[in-house]
């Protein structure tokens, strides 16, 4: 049922001229979920909002928003959305709250009786009400990146769509917000979150899609997710010749002699991993004491989200071109 | 979520508008002009010759609610266009730079409305720009010349009530005579993203038209540039008043709004919002 789901799109489709900045997509985003959408810079994240938001139009394909068609029936479906699309903007020459205002006078079902109410409730949520009259000018940028989380919550929300909300937080601003996501959705709020930056949203998302060069790479719970790396066996040994002979022998594959940055290593210490391959750590461990190979240290890696997507996206951080 | 809100963003872009720096500086500057030609009027020791200067400048020491109409007269060609093409470029293009637009689109405002209200709120500004021009120089020629009987082009004298009652729909007509540019105006402002080419493409134009008007030799197209009758407004100071040249204005411009307004209205509807 179309209507369980807060976004679908289908085939989704944005070409400029011969670029196509999105190239046939398929989200699916239940309803209740903290959705992160992951992707390097330039992967095609924000035009993909635009496209669902309305603000562009498709070049092929199909947007559901709450169970409803996009651009056809925006203005039946987008008061119930709050939205940060690329950066927060504002008048600068307005001060917070009258900015705030202005927007929600645009949104045609916000009743105008509780908007000042509103107004001073959204920013007391971002922490802003000692700012509210001060111009926007006057800003920082942290300011005005909670001022555009202001604007999204101005009224109560069916789903959020937060593109790359922690921009220009410092760490403290970052935990605020996401102690915000969390409280938004057991509310029963649909977030869905988009960033370069993994770390971020691991912590607060159920579910997770990938993009890489326009395409939507992975898809689903973030379990899913993780789930799609193989456990690593990791061992620490002063033999790491001989140890990684042994991981071959037992049929491990992509047995490695990894670099030891960052560890407290010794000269004498190296760090071999090899892919677990369905072998039982132990018996592995079994194997290497029995050919006289010295283990300092023996641990499973389940590998973590970052090296999904890195996996997924090839290109890890860097700029997709 | 019970109570709609129609008029609401009309008196919020109004509010906007009025209250911005650059709208009362460009409002400031058109209420020094009748003040700077009054004061120039009366620091100067010879009488001012019919037929120098702007039209209607000899009679501004006779009376002093001329200054009004020779500012009109003076700010028609430039300042007033300048002004208009500020406000009139910046509707869409200005929010578009400041990525504003996005957020009233997604609010959501709708397209139409926005461009209706965004229309409506430069025709304000047309309206109150050329009442500042004839306030101020009622206003500084009361002060500064004598005020009584107006003699009309037509001979006649009225009473000055009757020649504020006039003067204000010489206003009118002015504003009027805005309209066509207006809605090119808001035609180009949805053409780009970066309101000073926006503006300045405005003002081009209409010195463009005004330019072409003057050439004889393309007199065939002068009846339909949207500057043609900007100047028609002495049909206000004859008795009875003739209103031909109104007519032909409140055409020629209802032409241009139907035109350029369709322009703007299909260009924005289906224009990307990428900025």
């Amino acid at each position: 049922m179309s209507t369980e789901l807060a976004i679908e799109t289908t085939g989704l489709v944005k070409r400029f001229g011969h670029h196509a900045a999105v190239d046939g997509i398929d989200l699916v985003v239940p309803r209740g979920s903290v959705y992160g959408f992951l992707g390097p810079n330039g992967s095609g994240k924000t035009t993909t909002i635009r496209v669902i938001l309305g603000l562009a139009s498709a070049s092929a394909g199909s947007v559901r928003l709450l169970g409803t068609a996009m651009p056809h029936d925006a203005r039946n479906v987008l008061w119930r959305v709050g939205a940060l699309v690329e950066g927060p903007a504002f008048y600068p020459y307005l001060s917070g709250a009258a900015n705030l205002r202005r927007y929600d006078t645009a949104n045609r079902q916000a009743p105008k009786d509780t908007r000042i109410a509103r107004v001073d409730f959204a920013l007391e949520r971002v922490g802003l009400s000692h700012a509210a009259g001060k111009r926007v000018r006057a800003y920082s940028l942290g300011m005005k990146q909670r001022l555009g989380i202001a604007a999204a919550l101005l009224a109560p929300r069916d789903l959020l769509v937060l593109d790359e909300p922690t921009n220009g937080l410092d760490p403290q601003g970052t935990r605020e917000v996401r102690a915000l996501v969390r409280s938004l959705a057991a509310d029963g709020t649909t977030v869905f979150v988009s960033s370069h930056l993994l770390a971020e949203v691991e912590q607060i998302c159920t579910h997770v899609g990938v993009m890489s060069n326009g395409r939507l790479v992975s898809q689903g719970t973030l379990d899913t997710l993780r789930g799609q790396t193989r456990p690593r066996l990791r061992i620490e040994t002063l033999d790491p010749a001989k140890a990684m002979k042994v991981l071959d022998g037992l049929g491990l594959p992509d047995t490695r002699l990894e670099s030891a940055d960052g560890r407290p290593d010794t000269a004498d210490s190296h760090l071999v991993s090899a892919d677990l391959n369905g072998v039982a750590p132990e018996d592995a461990c079994v194997a290497l004491v029995a050919a006289g190979v010295r283990v300092r240290g023996l641990y499973t890696d389940h590998g973590s989200l970052e090296d999904s997507f890195v996996a997924l996206t090839g290109e890890g951080f860097d700029v997709a071109g | 979520m019970s109570r709609a809100d129609g008029g609401g963003l009309l008196v919020s872009e109004l509010v906007t508008m009025f209250r911005r720096r650059r709208t009362i500086a460009l409002l400031s500057v058109l209420a020094a002009v009748p003040v700077l030609i009054a004061v120039a009027v009366k620091l100067s020791t010879s009488d001012v010759q019919p037929g120098d200067g702007p039209a209607f400048l000899d009679r501004v020491s006779q009376n002093g609610l001329f200054v009004a109409v020779t500012a009109l007269v003076v700010s028609i060609p430039l300042f007033l266009p300048l002004a208009i093409g500020v406000v009139a470029g910046d509707t869409i293009a200005g929010e578009a730079g400041l990525g504003t637009l996005r957020y009233l689109l997604i609010a959501p405002v709708g397209r139409v409305r926005l461009l209706l209200v965004k229309f409506a709120s430069s025709i304000a500004f047309c309206l109150a720009a050329t009442v500042v021009v004839a306030v101020s120089g009622a206003i500084i020629g009361a002060i500064l010349f004598p005020v009584g009987r107006v003699t009309l082009l037509s001979g006649s004298t009225v009473s000055p009530g009757n020649a504020l009652g006039r003067a204000a729909l010489i206003a009118g007509y002015v504003t009027l005579s805005l309209l066509g540019m207006t809605a090119i105006g808001l035609f180009v402002s949805t053409l780009t993203e970066v309101p000073v080419g926006a503006m300045a493409a405005v003002v081009v134009l209409a010195i463009a038209s005004q330019i072409l008007d003057s050439i004889p030799q393309v007199s065939w197209i002068h009846p339909w540039l949207f500057s043609h009758e900007w100047l028609g407004f002495a049909d206000f100071m004859r008795d009875p008043i003739s209103w031909t040249s109104t007519q032909r204005d409140a055409l020629l411009q209802l032409g241009y709004v139907a035109v350029f307004g369709a322009l703007a209205y299909s260009r924005f509807t289906t224009k990307d919002v990428l900025s």
